[in-house]
């Protein structure tokens, strides 16, 4: 059991109240009549499902019935912080230049 | 080769006091390299050793356990074996499994309690009857054992199951494969360790793979925590951790890592004979010749890999119990616990080469992997020993998810193990 802060109500809430809609910001193929049928089932099924800090999608299913997404640890359930969607997108948009610049 | 357990062994042991048993299984120490390592002892890595040894001929293997044997879903399942799968190929991959059941206890000379008291798979919507009706008829056409039956039929095999219209969910029938049953899935493990070791397989506990040495998409070695391997042959049979083991070879899965929680209660005077599973109200229910209650839940909706859910799953499935079995409510549950399974989009496994040469994975099994032990061991060999798929594992490659072949199981997986 942890506890969810939904970014629309302002208020954290029991996991109770959400319903989990899965990994966040899986894009869409841009120009769908190109693509390989293995980049639509890439697209389609596969998910990184990683053992550690996972970006994911809860529905405040009993509140507020809106989407967020959260960054959550699936190694303990730790959460680092949750967000509106457009604002998830810049924090984890960041988090990623921030990996790459990291590498380089 | 060790001695065979026998009635005779037992006897004289027990006039020895038992102390001239060995260790089950060898703990060799670990070489430089093999020609097969299978990751992960549990039921389906050391059957697939097993079977390596015993119908390839293939000599030096390796089976790798980053925690002890059978320590993860093997020990955390509820232990429940059936095979009336819908569609032909998941059909004919657990009916494999189910005969293979049938004679294990005598061909690993191990016994490992398989007791085929029969599941029911109960109906409690008009739906639920047509989908159990044309489940059991499609069983039927592939030989398999099957029995759709009503709520009266129910009840006169389960005196105690609550068939009254008055609740939320109220049982209109259900399918019953008698052949099914259960198995002790400790002693499952420990077999198979046995039997392989017999063979010559080395099995390395406290092992955990870090990393592989791929060259041109072919495998060449694994990196562990103790030390290098060097070999061309990589079986994963990683479970939960698939994802984990797939990603150090830049391999992408369709597997998503849920906990799935079950508990057990105090041991009781022998109950119930049968095993009633309920995929509409999220529930499925054995005795254990312990005499404990063994109850399952759903999976956790979300990802994770704590080995351990949330409480409201517990309380929801507690709830399903209680509704089938009104004199249940008084019982007290000793023991609680997760275990993290490997889904997929089509409720189906993956027993498959991959884009590297030499790396196979069998996984995805998702809720129900205890059932297919030795068969999935059994064909997973075979992939692994001709590097090409048994008949009976072709159509679950890593492939289907890619030419859209799914093979959905949901109806008949689902909930149900």
């Amino acid at each position: 059991m942890f506890v969810i802060n939904c970014p629309h109500c302002q208020e954290a809430r029991e996991e109770e109240e959400f319903h989990y809609e899965g990994e966040a910001f899986i894009a869409r193929p841009a120009n769908p009549e190109a693509e390989t049928d293995d980049a639509w089932g890439d697209y389609l099924f596969m998910k990184k499902n990683p053992k550690g800090w996972h970006w994911e999608m809860w529905n405040h299913a009993t509140g507020c019935r809106k989407i967020l997404v959260a960054k959550r640890n699936t190694a303990n359930h730790a959460i680092a912080g949750s967000w509106t969607l457009s604002e998830a997108r810049k924090v984890y948009d960041k988090e990623q230049y921030d990996a790459e610049q990291a590498t380089k | 080769m060790k001695k065979d357990y026998s009635i005779w062994t037992l006897l004289s042991q027990g006039l020895k006091n038992h102390v001239g048993w060995q260790p089950t299984w060898r703990s060799p120490e670990l070489k430089s390299s093999y020609d097969v390592v299978i990751i992960g002892a549990g039921g389906h890595g050391l059957a697939t050793a097993y079977y390596l040894a015993k119908e390839h001929g293939v000599k030096n293997i390796a089976v790798l356990e980053k925690g002890f044997l059978g320590g993860g879903n093997t020990a955390r399942n509820t232990t429940i074996v059936r095979s009336n799968y819908l569609w032909d190929e998941s059909a004919m991959l657990y009916e494999h499994s189910l005969k293979l059941w049938e004679g294990l206890s005598e061909d690993i000379n191990y016994n490992v309690m398989f007791s085929q008291r029969g599941v029911f798979n109960l109906g409690h919507t008009l739906q639920d009857m047509r989908d159990i009706e044309r489940r059991v008829n499609a069983n039927n056409l592939n030989g398999i054992d099957a029995l759709a039956l009503n709520a009266k039929e129910v009840k006169d095999r389960i005196p105690m199951i609550n068939i009254s219209k008055n609740t939320r969910f109220p049982i209109m029938g259900a399918s019953y494969q008698p052949r099914a049953g259960v198995a002790r899935h400790d002693a499952v493990a420990w077999g198979f360790a046995r039997a392989a070791s017999n063979y010559g397989v080395d099995i390395i506990e406290n092992c955990e793979v870090t990393g592989m040495d791929i060259e041109n998409s072919t495998m060449r070695g694994l990196q562990t925590n103790k030390g290098f391997i060097k070999t061309s042959r990589v079986g994963c049979v990683t479970a939960g951790h698939s994802s984990v083991i797939a990603k150090m070879a830049g391999i992408k899965m369709p597997i998503e890592s849920h906990p799935l929680q079950a508990f057990v209660s105090e041991s009781l005077k022998p109950i119930l004979d049968t095993v009633v599973m309920s995929n509409a109200v999220h529930g499925y229910v054995s005795q254990s010749d312990k005499g404990e209650l063994v109850i399952g839940a759903g999976i956790d909706h979300y990802t994770s890999y704590t080995q351990r859910g949330s409480p409201h799953i517990i309380e929801h499935t507690a709830a399903a119990i209680i509704e089938l079995f009104p004199m249940f409510s008084r019982v007290r549950m000793n023991r609680q616990w997760g275990g993290i399974v490997d889904t997929t989009p089509d409720a189906c496994p993956i027993i498959s080469k991959t884009k590297v040469a030499g790396l196979y994975f069998n996984c995805g099994w998702g809720t129900g992997g205890f059932k297919a032990t030795p068969g999935s061991g059994n064909v997973f060999a075979h992939t692994i020993a001709h590097d090409a798929p048994h008949p009976l594992n072709a159509a679950f490659s890593l492939d289907r998810f890619h030419t859209g072949h799914l093979i959905d199981e949901h109806g008949a997986a689902g909930v149900a193990h």
